[in-house]
């Protein structure tokens, strides 16, 4: 029980399964299934997302505890227990989960046309691993979590995805399985070492030095997949370009954010010595993705493709943020990570109209649609300038904050981590120009549709967490600022005690 | 209770023998129209012989100690007979349909499952040989029974030759192992082996004895006749061979080697250390390109016995409770698996090939989805019970310090997941093959169990870990 008097998380975790287990037992013909399923989808996560608002209005913003805290026995003799709660790190995330699948729905309304009951069933297991992960707090049920998610998004992308979707799914998959893996070492070290998986006690584990290198690799191989840091950043372009737009949405705005939330939740606080010592290598890895990434970009050719590789871009930033190890570098990730989850999420939709209405994703082939399409041009306007990083939306806040971290750690860094914004506006503004400005040409465009009511119904959350975040950052921050104080006097005092155990 | 003779600890053993040979005589009256009606007999002894191994007495010693009844073995023997049951029930329809009319079948499967039975609780080298021989001759018949057809009795006479010489290693070992600690009791040899410096002949007598029992349970490199037999053989009869005697085979070579050996166990940890590795990388790799799915499953349960020995190799209680649930698992797993293998066939005909399996989740979309669930959770996905039993055996071998093997049990299993996922993969993302025809109701509910117990296992680990761990807690101090 919590704080609300009723298990309030494990309702939100599991409630889409309930859902899902609704849409699979309807029978009948395919327009009742179809019709039942999207439905059916729709409320089940409209009321998890109103119940994960609960969350938001009772979360205690001075506090750095874990709240809303559950615990059950399961596994008999052995330590590892049924422990979920939230604290600062999580609980925005979870909320940008809940926000997500909605909206995810409501974009695959019309346009995915076959097995929609599969597909919704699909949607409703993510949501239940992702925000899973996000709540649990024991280190097996995290990982049971993280890993769950592969399944449903296996299907999703291999399902209802493109062409090349067979390569791209098996390529996600591995990926990521082979990253895990290791992790699951480091899982099982970990609760053989301290006795047990429960993530509060873990936090106050101390371990020898070289105990954190080997278990910072094991979780860096699991994180850096998923983030995902260059090089290992190649399945996502397959992954994104071939999966269908909700499967897109989901990955930039949730999946992605798994690793840095890992990064956030393991590798620094439990890991304080092997952080500060790898801090380098991330950075160079980080600002190789901001630099490298952002110039792969300038050169595709496909609008989707062009958004992953910006991904990475800014996925790279929320990484070199993380590292500094300073109030702003940290916050600025975090607040990074959830701009990037409703700005990429929302390009990706934009992507999907497009493409739902020319099935091609081709740049050259638009040019000149804002004469037709004036809705979509100007949400489309306004996620680009949120992925730039123009004041006054949600990205330029996660970017500023991560740089000034930066800043503070070697300025040549900060001077790397700032070129990236500058390529981003080239790439973002360059793509913009090709696909929405110009003279309207091709004929097959001249009879383009503007936004349908439930396409704008898909947007408008997006646009408004855009704008909200971008002007009135500290409705966010507050969440997060007390965990994230606390998450460096931890470290730093981890520090000083193992300092002090050497001698010096 | 204690006399030497204790015949009622052995009263499951007689029952089952009894009403095999019973089912003999009945079958033999009977003859051609019979099949049915012993199988549904042979499955009805196959429940009574669990359920009076349940509740036998324990532990509890017989025949002057040739014979031993604890947690172990009443474990060990459950899922036997459960695994021989379910097979039983995919052959029904199996048989049905192939006109293989030949009521020796379920008979045999009775003799066979006698045998494992009696060898999980022999406590003499000699009792053990004799339940390794008498389920081995009924399952080189059984491996042959298609006797017209070509590939079936290769299958037969292949396992036949191969499971001989592997009998006759073992019994070499024995008798090796007689010669130099001068008896065959395992308490005997358990106080030879302790007994100072091991003599080489013990060593040796070691080494053969894992070797024999390393080809029952087909891990590399004793495993070349895994995939021809499993390929040959009628596919219930496959079924029969992944689960029971395996699981059999792997509780012998437990109680063997934890036992009477207990005290080398620094020489028998890198044999198995060995064998496991090179199953983990044969069953991953080798399955790669194969077309034929039962050839798949062969080099998938190849890999799977590697997994397990795993956590034998670290040993302990945590090891062999590893073991046994990993066993357990796969199982359940595996008999499902062959569940929807018997599934595939259309027009009559048996559908062998994987690229059959195209687009069935348009066809057949329950089949399907239990099979792809089947699938991940063989891949070890969680949060599918595949993944517990890895997460066990890993467990077991990083408390022991073995991280290679855990290092190289990772690795593998990436590899693996990608054949499991090519049939996941068929099955949903391709266009249709063609209908199968429809599922026999028998098969289904084995499909199913296997299905749901995948799903559910996360819900409620506790009682099947608590009895795993207290039949490992028999097995190192009876």
């Amino acid at each position: 029980m919590s704080s609300v008097g009723f298990p309030l998380l494990s309702l939100i975790v599991f409630l889409p399964l309930v859902g899902a287990a609704i849409i699979a037992t309807v029978r009948g013909d395919e327009q009742t299934v179809s019709s039942n399923a999207r439905w059916t989808a729709l409320w089940t996560s409209l009321i998890v997302f109103f119940l994960s608002l609960v969350l938001w209005a009772r979360f205690d913003r001075s506090s750095a505890d874990f709240q809303f805290v559950e615990r059950a026995a399961w596994f008999g003799d052995l330590a590892i227990s049924y422990h979920v709660g939230v604290d600062g790190l999580s609980v925005l995330f979870v909320l940008l989960s809940t926000a997500l699948t909605p909206v995810c729905v409501v974009a695959s309304w019309e346009s995915v046309e076959s097995k929609l009951r599969e597909y919704m069933i699909a949607f409703l297991v993510l949501e239940t691993m992702m925000v899973g992960m996000f709540v649990a707090l024991d280190l097996v049920i995290f990982y049971i979590f993280f890993e769950g998610v592969l399944i449903p998004m296996f299907l999703i992308i291999g399902v209802w995805g493109g062409s090349r979707r067979t390569y791209a799914a098996f390529k996600f998959f591995l990926f990521t399985l082979a990253g895990s893996v290791l992790m699951l070492l480091a899982v099982i070290w970990l609760y053989l070492d301290a006795g047990t998986s429960d993530i509060p006690v873990l936090l106050d584990h101390p371990l020898s030095r070289t105990a954190q290198t080997w278990l910072f690799l094991a979780f860096f191989a699991s994180f850096a997949v998923k983030v995902p840091m260059w090089p290992l950043h190649t399945w996502l372009p397959d992954a994104h370009v071939e999966a269908p737009t909700a499967g897109s949405v989901i990955l930039a705005g949730v999946l992605l954010k798994m690793g840095g939330y890992g990064f956030l939740r393991f590798s620094l606080p439990m890991l304080p010595e092997a952080s500060v010592d790898f801090a380098p290598f991330v950075f160079a890895l980080s600002a190789i993705a901001v630099v490298y990434t952002s110039l792969v970009a300038l050169a595709q050719e496909d609008i989707k493709k062009l958004i992953a590789y910006s991904s990475v871009a800014h996925m790279g930033l929320v990484t070199l943020g993380l590292f500094t190890f300073t109030t702003q570098g940290i916050e600025g990730a975090l607040f990074q990570m959830l701009s990037h989850g409703v700005v990429s999420a929302a390009l990706f939709l934009c992507v999907g109209v497009i493409y739902d209405r020319m099935h091609t994703r081709e740049i050259a082939a638009y040019g000149g649609i804002a004469h037709r399409m004036p809705r979509y041009a100007v949400l489309f306007m306004l996620f680009s300038m949120g992925s730039v990083g123009l004041p006054g939306t949600s990205g330029f806040v996660g970017e500023f904050l991560a740089i000034v971290g930066a800043w503070q750690v070697n300025r040549m860094l900060a001077l790397v981590a700032a070129s990236g914004m500058v390529l981003g506006a080239a790439y973002m503004l360059w793509l913009y120009r090709r696909v929405l400005f110009g003279a309207l040409t091709k004929p097959e465009l001249k009879a383009l549709p503007d936004l349908s009511p439930r396409e704008l119904a898909a947007f408008s959350p997006l646009a408004i967490l855009t704008l909200w975040m971008g002007l009135y950052p500290s409705s966010f921050t507050q969440f997060f600022s007390a965990s994230v104080a606390s998450l460096l006097d931890r470290h730093q005092s981890m520090l000083g005690a193992s300092r002090q155990l050497a001698g010096l | 209770m204690e006399g030497i003779l204790n015949w009622h600890a052995a009263l499951p053993e007689l029952v089952l023998a009894l009403a095999a040979m019973a089912l003999l005589m009945l079958g033999v009256l009977l003859h051609r129209s019979a099949r049915e009606m012993v199988s549904l007999l042979a499955l009805a002894t196959l429940a009574l012989t669990a359920a009076l191994v349940l509740g036998s007495d324990r532990p509890l010693s017989a025949f002057g100690d040739l014979f031993l009844v604890d947690d172990f073995a009443v474990f060990v023997k459950t899922a036997v007979l459960g695994a021989a049951a379910l097979a039983l029930v995919l052959s029904l329809e199996w048989n049905r349909r192939e006109r293989l009319d030949r009521f020796e079948y379920p008979i045999l499967v009775l003799f066979a499952s006698l045998g494992m039975i009696m060898m999980v609780s022999a406590n003499d080298l000699m009792s053990l040989y004799l339940g390794l021989e008498l389920s081995s001759l009924a399952l080189y018949v059984l491996a042959a029974i298609q006797r017209d057809d070509l590939r079936a009795s290769e299958a037969g006479l292949k396992y036949f030759v191969l499971g001989a010489l592997a009998s006759a290693i073992t019994l070499y070992g024995m008798s090796l192992t007689y010669g130099f600690a001068g008896t065959t009791r395992y308490d005997g040899i358990a106080a030879a082996v302790a007994a100072g410096p091991m003599a080489t002949g013990l060593i040796v007598g070691l080494c053969f004895v894992t070797a024999g029992l390393a080809f029952k349970i087909s891990a590399v490199p004793f495993h070349m006749w895994t995939p021809d037999v499993y390929e040959g053989a009628p596919t219930p009869v496959t079924a029969f061979f992944s689960v029971a005697p395996k699981f059999a085979a792997i509780a012998v070579l437990m109680r063997v080697l934890a036992g009477p050996f207990g005290a080398a166990v620094a020489q028998w940890t890198q044999i198995l250390v060995l064998l496991a590795i090179a199953s983990m990388l044969v069953g991953a790799f080798a399955a790669l390109r194969q077309a034929n799915i039962k050839r798949l499953m062969a080099y998938s349960s190849i890999g799977h016995v590697g997994y397990a020995l795993i956590g034998f190799a670290a040993g302990g209680e945590e090891g062999l409770r590893a073991v046994l649930l990993y066993m357990t698992i796969y199982v359940v797993m595996n008999i499902s698996v062959f569940g929807c293998i018997v599934a595939m066939h259309r027009q009559g005909v048996a559908c062998e090939r994987i690229d059959d399996l195209a687009g069935l989740s348009d066809s057949a979309p329950g089949l399907a989805f239990a099979l792809a669930i089947l699938m991940f959770s063989m891949a070890g996905i969680p949060p599918l019970a595949g993944f517990f039993a890895k997460l066990w055996v890993f467990l077991a071998a990083i408390e022991a310090g073995l991280w290679p093997l855990a290092f190289v049990g990772v690795l593998a299993s990436v590899v693996s997941a990608f054949y499991y996922l090519r049939i996941v993969k068929l099955m949903y993302f391709d266009t249709p093959a063609g209908a199968f025809a429809p599922l026999h109701s028998g098969v289904a509910v084995v499909v199913a169990f296997g299905g749901v117990f995948s799903v559910g296992f996360v819900l409620l680990p506790s009682p099947l870990l608590m009895v795993a761990g207290s039949a490992a807690r028999s097995l190192l101090a009876p």
